[in-house]
């Protein structure tokens, strides 16, 4: 497949190689090695057991729902699942990791390769996946609040975090976008992560090289750790691509390195060396026996799979017609797809796709809302759809019976009624209305007859205005076409 | 009646259920002769004031049902007891109090029993004389200038002492039997999994398990039955049925076939362990057994594969003594600064030796030749034993090389220290229960041990062999009670 983003330089062109290691919080109740709760924005060490604070001979007990979760998620990334996965230790002292090691996996993971589809404007792209392990979250640092001494906050020490690692496949920030959009509507549908990156439960290092446009051999990649947003993922890429290439272009060569993103002066920055690199003495948990499990629990909880975005998208696009486009737009979101399928129970399928892309999107937008708050519920959009594809109420009144209907979901068709919206479709009562319309305008109506033909729409303008809005502009459009004859 | 101190548990247990002796008789008289014993100096914590209220409410509304009911127990210092400072003998947890129970500690007291107090130990149970404490070391009451054995020095020094009626400690490469065997007591190291390590500090993951130390081997079957219990709070804790193993003791053993490795005759080993030995065989010929000639092959690796896989899970479990959280902390200029400081002066030099071993064996560039090697070692040890388990029940050697030796002997020598595992090391590795028992003296009337090893949960079977070579042993120790003051 074609790719346009190249990096331009002194004639030559430059692909960028990127490979991501996304960190997903798991959706669980309770920690991945203990039963303290998850709870985001919990008052400070309020989450937190012994286990979790590393105290002499606490000891981990594996949660089995977050193995189940990462199962699930191996799954929804058609990915490999390993029967026997061992957790290690990795071993580095900081404040926040109170065992002072961080329980991983690093040889064998639980979820082996796997491969995820992305819809890009240009086609179809398969990037495939490398592994997924489980591993603890870190507590958190926090050197902002005391001059002297630096504070730490355990809750989120020892929750359970899927590695989702990718092969170096992407080739722009626009792919890298769509990538992390796509994974994180597949563990949305599972529920396996909520994908809340302001609430950090998605976030991921990001593996960046160039290499000339042609050439099959990769550069020397650098790292960039700990991105929480797709915007920043994207500002750091091409801070980073355009960084590499520079130095190439001035016949130096790149070091592999840990680099940091610096949001606010949107560049990268060097954190460690391959050199300065720590040396994590990774070795199996002896506190913990190997995770094994059988065919049989795996095909138990295939079961539990619900259909799945590509699947959906399918379905969408053979069932009701839609175009890849719109199925990609409805599904992408479970909430949303949700919602269409509510409507379009009872509903027009192409009316309800284009309301709910259109106006809903448009309504949620600006209320900075999500679908599932809308202040319109599927019912009551339906039923405004009906009014539509009934000739009760015109495309044009209908989008103020929405604006209406936004406040406090009220029922279309009593809005339509107190407020006597209905479409005028009575022939009689039109052709007075229109007669008196050709009447008080003659002088248009001469030049419309000496070939002015454009004048057609205001005819229809003035007609609608003076329906309020409420003419059948069908039939007004047949009978001022019989009259200006 | 005799003396209270001089009954058995057992005996003591059975004297409390018909009412001979009440609790805080019981308790007083070991309060007592603990309190003119400090010489030895094996109580790091002593707990006599709670444990007087404790048996006095105990007779108040007794409850005969219990295994051990109203008796009091001193404990070794790595058992986290709630609300009683916990130390691990460390310098670095010399503050430490836990708010919760180690699950072993907490069945001896669901099943009647009282804490007495927290035993000195090996720091962090790493050593084989109790000298690396960093409340001093403990003697024996063997003799004035003898070490106890270790790690758990303090609880066999008491136990011999008879400062407690029996005592728990744990034991990763030896830390149960060597000392009992240093002390003319019994020490039974159970099977890996039987114990659970939920609340112990941690010295080696793999390695260590609590057990039973007692003056006989029908104490150390009661005792084991009330410390054993499957724990989903440890994820090694294997569930399977375990026997009543004081009730099912026997000295039928007719017919067992027991195991003589030709690997552990070691090149220096003195006539004295020598005879030992021949004389187990003997008594165990007397009951009725089979004695058969086995090779254990990969003996030789035993202690050098330990002395890898035991440091590197060491330098890894210690790394929460960082300063940060609870315990001992110097302050410093930065995190870094303040994590060196606090380490180096928290840990003693035996435990920075191994810290730094188990580092360096983890390495990068270094892990797959020693590490990974011992593992590979570490699983032909396990087979070797696997193999011999199909010809005999269990196997018979000696518990350690030598008896006892001086105080500061081997304190700056630690390979020759090490040593000292030789014979316990290979049981640990293999995950196997093995029990230690007196078997006679040396030359300078030392107590010396022999060892029995069994199959993976067959602690019933080595019992009751046990069981019946000390009625043919019938070791006698003339205590001198040397380190009393009035």
């Amino acid at each position: 497949m074609s790719n346009d983003y190249l990096i331009d330089r002194n004639g030559k062109k430059y692909e960028v190689v990127i490979g991501l290691e996304v960190h997903a919080q798991v959706l669980s109740e309770s920690k991945l090695f203990s039963t303290s709760p998850t709870k985001f924005g919990s008052e400070p060490n309020t989450q937190v057991s012994l286990v979790d604070a590393a105290f002499p001979g606490m000891l981990p007990v594996i949660n089995e729902f977050c193995i189940k979760q990462a199962i699930k998620t191996g799954i929804g990334l058609n990915a490999k699942i390993n029967n026997k996965s061992i957790f290690d230790r990795k071993n580095y002292f900081y404040a926040d990791l109170p065992q002072g090691y961080q329980i991983s996996q690093y040889k064998d993971p639980i979820v082996g390769e796997g491969s995820v589809v992305l819809d890009l404007a240009s086609g179809s792209k398969t990037v495939g996946i490398e592994r997924l392990h489980l591993e603890q979250d870190a507590g958190k640092s926090i050197h902002d609040i005391d001059p002297k001494n630096t504070l730490v906050d355990l809750n989120r020490s020892g929750v359970a975090l899927m590695e989702i690692v990718s092969k170096p496949d992407l080739r722009s920030p626009e792919e890298v976008n769509v990538y992390i959009k796509k994974l994180r509507s597949i563990m949305r549908y599972l529920g396996t992560c909520d994908g809340n990156m302001q609430e950090g439960s998605l976030r991921a290092d990001v593996n960046v090289s160039v290499r000339k446009q042609g050439d099959d051999k990769y550069g020397t990649r650098c790292e960039i750790k700990n991105v929480n947003s797709i915007k920043f993922m994207q500002m750091a890429i091409e801070h980073e691509a355009n960084r590499q290439v520079d130095i190439l272009e001035e016949g130096g060569k790149i070091d592999q390195e840990t680099r940091l993103f610096d949001t606010k002066k949107n560049e990268t920055r060097s954190m460690r060396s391959k050199e300065d690199a720590h040396d994590y003495r990774y070795f199996p948990d002896p506190d913990l026996l190997p995770l094994e499990f059988s065919n049989e629990y795996v095909e138990s909880i295939k079961k539990e799979i619900p259909e799945l975005p590509d699947q959906k998208k399918s379905r969408f696009i053979e069932k009701f017609n839609l175009s890849p486009y719109e199925a990609n737009i409805l599904v992408s979101d479970l909430d949303t797809s949700k919602y269409f399928e509510a409507v379009i129970e009872n509903s027009d399928v192409k009316l309800s796709s284009n309301w709910i892309t259109g106006e809903l999107f448009a309504l949620l937008n600006e209320k900075n809302l999500e679908i599932t708050s809308s202040p319109i519920s599927a019912k009551n959009l339906s039923k405004l759809i009906n009014l539509i594809k009934d000739g009760t109420i015109s495309g044009k009144i209908a989008k103020t019976v929405f604006e209406m209907m936004a406040e406090g979901d009220k029922n279309p068709i009593d809005i339509v009624k107190e407020k006597g919206l209905k479409q005028q479709s009575d022939p009689k009562e039109l052709e007075k209305l229109i007669e008196k319309v050709i009447n008080e305008n003659q002088d248009k109506v001469k030049e419309y007859k000496s070939g002015k033909e454009k004048l057609f729409g205001f005819f229809v303008g003035q007609a609608m205005k003076v329906s309020g809005g409420k003419a059948n502009p069908q039939l007004v459009n047949e009978i001022l076409k019989m009259k200006l004859k | 009646m005799s003396n209270i101190i001089d009954l058995s548990l057992s005996e003591l247990v059975s004297n409390i259920k018909n009412k001979k002796i009440s609790s805080n008789e019981a308790t007083s008289a070991y309060v007592e002769r603990s309190k003119k014993s400090k010489n030895l100096n094996t109580y790091n914590e002593e707990t006599f004031e709670t444990a007087l209220k404790k048996a006095n409410e105990f007779d108040s509304k007794p409850d005969f049902n219990k295994k051990l009911p109203g008796v009091p127990i001193a404990v070794k210092d790595l058992f986290c007891t709630k609300n009683i400072k916990t130390t691990a003998s460390s310098k670095i947890l010399n503050n430490f109090i836990p708010t919760y129970e180690s699950t072993v500690t907490q069945n001896l007291w669901n099943d009647g029993s009282i804490l007495l107090g927290k035993l000195n130990c090996d720091e962090f149970a790493m050593g084989s004389s109790n000298e690396t404490s960093y409340f001093g070391n403990v003697t024996s009451p063997i003799d004035k200038d003898l070490v106890p054995g270790g790690s758990s020095g303090g609880s066999a020094s008491a136990l011999a002492a008879k400062l407690t009626p029996a005592t728990i400690g744990t034991d990763t490469g030896g830390s149960i039997r060597q000392p009992a065997s240093f002390t003319g007591t019994v020490g039974l190291k159970p099977t890996y999994g039987s114990c659970s390590r939920y609340g112990i500090v941690a010295f080696a993951s793999s390695l260590d398990q609590a057990g039973p130390m007692t003056r006989n081997v029908k104490d150390s079957a009661l005792l084991l039955e009330v410390m054993s219990s499957f724990d989903n709070k440890d994820s090694t804790s294997v569930d399977f049925k375990r026997p009543m193993y004081s009730k099912d003791l026997s000295k039928d053993i007719k017919g067992k076939k027991i195991g003589i490795p030709k690997e552990y005759r070691v090149d220096g080993m003195s006539e004295e362990i020598e005879k030992l030995w021949e004389d187990g065989k003997k008594y165990l010929k007397d009951c009725g057994a089979e004695i058969i000639d086995i090779s254990l092959p990969h003996t030789k690796f035993a202690l050098p594969t330990y002395y890898i896989v035991a440091p590197a899970e060491a330098s890894s479990n210690l790394a929460r003594y960082d300063g940060v959280k609870y315990g001992f902390r110097t302050e410093g200029d930065n995190l870094i600064d303040m994590y060196e400081k606090t380490r180096s002066a928290g840990f003693g030099d035996e435990v920075k030796r191994r810290i730094m071993i188990g580092t360096y064996v983890l390495s990068s560039g270094y892990y797959d030749a020693y590490y990974l090697k011992a593992q590979k070692v570490r699983r032909l040890i396990k087979n070797d034993f696997s193999n011999v388990f199909q010809k005999v029940d269990a196997i018979l050697t000696p518990s350690t090389p030598s008896s006892a030796f001086k105080i500061g002997e081997k304190s700056n020598d630690p390979v020759s220290m090490y040593l000292n595992d030789i014979f316990t090391v290979p049981v640990n590795l293999a995950g196997l229960p093995g029990i230690s028992i007196p078997a006679g003296l040396d030359k300078k009337g030392y107590p010396l041990g022999l060892q029995i090893i069994g199959k993976s949960f067959d602690e019933q079977n080595i019992l009751n062999i046990a069981y019946s070579m000390e009625d043919k042993i019938n070791f006698k120790f003339n205590l001198k009670e040397w380190w009393m003051n009035e």
